[in-house]
């Protein structure tokens, strides 16, 4: 039997994915452009005995999804920018407690009130800082509809799985288009949680579950332990890759804007240029080998990373490449979005700069 | 690099452009509903002010028979254009050879500075969109007019799967529209099959 | 021959971290009394907050999870929507319920959240060195009203207890004290109520305990005790709602 294909928005696709990936409780806070999940989850989650609640603000919803996932249930909250800014001591205490679940960031233009169109402007705090302290998250950044629906889905079970909350890092290019979405059954593991969760010290002791070590030696060794797991994740790591050999230049991207940039990079590759393309999907743990590996094996003399922000993930190609290739950085600020024309231009000043022979 | 796809590649950028409430945002969404239903690869993408009614709005749809990648774009094959601030935003930026279908109700050449050097190189054609609408009594309705004219031009599908996008569209609660949504397609489809033979009897 | 008194099962048998004369470890007492005379430890999940208290976990031997400063009522919330059997109470000072937190305690108590707040109220910041509340009395000294609390510069103390008297979320508002044997018993009887109401999904249940910090009110434990005889004159104790 075909799977139904049907026709959403980037939000909606999200949503989707949620309940696919067995979503039990929502918990957030009304912020343009996002409002279409929780909506969504209004509907969705009473009939099938899930909870929908609207929270008096961001830092209450945050919470509540901490209280939610200690007792074992999958639960997740959705939120832009300003609002995501607000749940940031929570997400400190999310990863400090192990306390797995699903936040989704539809990023607009900052800083401050900024605006409603799309942006990339969070990056820095979806992969360095969520919080507080040394904390991580797995950040995913989807590109389609398509993706949006099954890494929000898979994004229920690795939050399970490594005890630690999950980003899925989107825009409002991406959430307010619309593209078909096949939805195909997706095999999301169903992880026990009945070795941690609290439901009651019943034929067991009781459990805690804390953060606060005050004991030095105990609190270095609990950040040790964290920083462990988050070298496990590179296990999640995900990435596209376009370069078969010959390319000259490589272009890096994540989310809506690679799909401009691939748009402009498949443009370029039929008229003959010799453009790569490079789109991480995982954001943490950014897959710095992958990236590395492509440049150096294909002898990729220059990389341009283009990005809807001042310039962020062009910090981590740089760790990745430790010097190798002459790396670009094309950055457009939030509301400044580029159409696939103009960076085919930008590609090609570059291929055509002193360094190279003229193409 | 790939080569084996030699035949010729379909693809139909078309923007739709007006005032809120002139169903922009709706005629755009239901041709990209009715293209999937006929099996193209298509992405709909809405950009409107703060404004709920009465703003200036648009959106880009693409139905490509190949994985579309962005949703932008800068320069269309196709542009829709219900009124004048569009047509001086959109007419630009639209590509040279390109179509567009403007609404001659709301947009009028006199009223254009540097009209012909503006659409060099551009086909225009001029329908009276809400005439059209109102001639049929649902004045509101000139955006599937819109549609339904340039459905006739571009082939794009079949009618049963406007019909099925259109039920779709519109839900249980506005299904009682169908009918009035139908009868301004086929007002423009009808419009344009007229002009296009009296054009080859000519 | 009935046993007149035994150690609560509930409560682990381990010396308190608290301060000579304060009242946290009679008030932890009382609440491990009261579960297990409701028979309820083996579903009751406690929320840890901020403050001298957060070392809750170390003395009460039911399911703990600690919450960021003030947000245990959204925590509690998020718990007991997820799993209503289980039986849900926060532990929070009046810095952390009335001030950073009032915004998730008041939404809480208005939704009619079905868990039970033990509110303790020493009139200062306990953990921090004694710094100025909202429930502080007017012309009371603290390390950030050096010369009292003056209306006109720091405002006037909160009436939560009262305050909640008018929220029809609510299904048991109080305020108690434990500063004397006789209160002591009647303040059980209160917090049992709470847990009963909470088992029956009567609404948001509210114990406001009026708690002695002879540290921070530089006194000696017996002067700090009757001074809450004297904080009772503006914190007056009672039942502000009972819905019966």
């Amino acid at each position: 039997m075909r799977n139904k294909r049907v026709l959403v928005k980037g939000v909606e696709a999200v949503a989707l994915g949620a309940l696919e990936g067995g979503c039990e409780c929502y918990f957030g806070y009304p912020i343009t452009p996002q409002n279409e999940i929780p909506e969504i989850m209004s509907v969705e989650l009473p009939p099938r005995g899930g909870v929908f609640l609207q929270a008096e603000s961001e830092t209450s919803a945050i919470n509540m999804v901490l209280g939610a996932s200690a007792v074992g249930t999958r639960v997740m909250t959705s939120s832009s920018s300003p609002g995501i800014s607000l749940m940031s001591e929570g997400f400190s205490y999310l990863i400090a407690l192990e306390l797995p679940c699903v936040i989704v960031n539809v990023m607009r233009g900052g800083p401050g009130l900024g605006g409603i169109e799309a942006s990339q402007g969070d990056y820095f705090q979806a992969v360095k800082a969520p919080g507080h302290g040394d904390g991580k998250f797995l950040v995913f950044a989807p590109y389609s509809c398509q993706e949006a629906y099954e890494l929000t889905a898979k994004a229920f079970e690795l939050a399970d799985k490594y005890r630690n909350p999950v980003m899925i890092l989107s825009d409002a290019i991406l959430g307010q288009m619309k593209e078909p979405l096949e939805l195909k059954p997706l095999k999301i593991k169903k992880i026990s949680k009945e070795g941690w969760a609290l439901t009651g010290a019943k034929n067991r002791p009781a459990r805690v579950i804390r953060s606060l070590f005050l004991d030095s030696a105990e609190l270095a060794k609990r950040n040790l332990t964290l920083l462990r797991k988050y070298q496990k994740m590179e296990r999640e790591i995900r990435f596209e890759k376009m370069a078969e050999g010959g390319e000259k230049v490589l272009v890096v991207a994540f989310g809506s804007m690679a799909r401009i940039c691939k748009e402009a990079v498949l443009n370029l590759r039929a008229k003959g240029y010799e453009v790569g393309f490079f789109r991480p999907i995982t954001l943490f743990p950014y897959p710095k080998k992958a990236l590395a590996e492509l440049v150096s094996s294909q002898k990729i003399k220059k990389i341009i990373v283009f990005e809807l922000n001042c310039g962020q993930m062009v910090e981590d190609v740089a760790l990745s490449l430790k010097g190798m290739g002459k790396l670009i950085s094309k950055s457009y600020p939030p509301s400044v979005i580029p159409f696939p024309e103009d960076l085919e231009r930008e590609i090609k000043k570059c291929l055509n700069s002193s360094d190279f022979p003229r193409v | 690099m790939s080569r084996i796809m030699k035949k010729k590649s379909m693809k139909y950028e078309i923007i739709f452009s007006g005032f809120g409430g002139q169903g922009v945002l709706f005629v755009g969404n239901l041709i990209a509903l009715a293209g999937m239903y006929q099996g193209f690869n298509v992405s709909f993408l809405p950009v409107y002010g703060p404004e709920m009614r009465g703003g200036t709005c648009h959106c880009t749809v693409l139905l490509s028979d190949k994985e579309i990648a962005s949703p932008l774009v800068y320069e269309p094959g196709y542009l829709v254009i219900f009124n004048l601030p569009s047509f001086l935003k959109f007419i630009p930026r639209l590509k040279r050879g390109g179509l567009a279908l403007v609404n001659k109700d709301l947009v009028k050449v006199e009223e254009i500075e540097h009209y012909e050097t503006l659409c060099a190189n551009k086909k225009i054609l001029w329908l009276p969109l809400n005439t059209w609408a109102e001639a049929i009594g649902m004045p509101l309705a000139l955006n599937l007019c819109a549609l339904g004219a340039l459905n006739k031009l571009l082939g794009l599908f079949p009618e049963e799967i406007l019909i099925k996008a259109l039920r779709e569209m519109l839900g249980k609660e506005k299904l009682p529209l169908l009918e009035a949504n139908l009868k301004a397609y086929r007002k423009g489809f009808e419009e344009v099959e007229a002009y296009e033979s009296s054009l080859t009897k000519s | 021959m009935s046993q007149l008194f035994r150690f609560p099962q509930s409560l682990k048998k381990t010396l308190f971290h608290y301060c000579p004369g304060c009242h946290h470890s009679l008030i932890h007492r009382l609440l491990c009394e009261v579960i297990d005379e409701l028979g309820i430890r083996e579903k009751t999940v406690g929320i840890a907050s901020i403050g001298c208290s957060c070392f809750l976990y170390f003395y009460i031997d039911v399911d703990i999870v600690e919450a960021p400063h003030g947000r245990a009522c959204s925590a509690a919330t998020g718990i007991k929507r997820a799993r209503p059997d289980l039986l849900v109470f926060t532990y929070q000072g009046d810095g952390d319920f009335a001030a950073i937190g009032l915004g998730d305690s008041l939404h809480s108590a208005s939704r009619g959240e079905k868990f039970t707040v033990l509110m303790i109220n020493n009139t200062l910041y306990g953990m921090t060195g004694g710094q100025v509340s909202p429930t502080t009395p007017l012309c009371q000294k603290t390390t950030t009203t050096p010369l009292g609390r003056d209306p006109q510069v720091h405002g006037y103390p909160m009436k939560i207890a009262e305050m909640l008297g008018n929220f029809e979320g609510v299904a048991l508002s109080a305020r108690v004290a434990v500063n004397n044997p006789k209160r002591v018993l009647s303040a059980k009887e209160v917090l049992k109520k709470a847990f009963l109401y909470q088992r029956e999904a009567k609404g948001f249940t509210y114990v406001e305990f009026l708690s002695a910090c002879p540290v921070n009110w530089k006194m000696d434990p017996l002067s700090a005790t009757k001074y809450v005889d004297k904080l009772t004159e503006i914190f007056p104790l009672g039942t502000f709602k009972d819905i019966g």
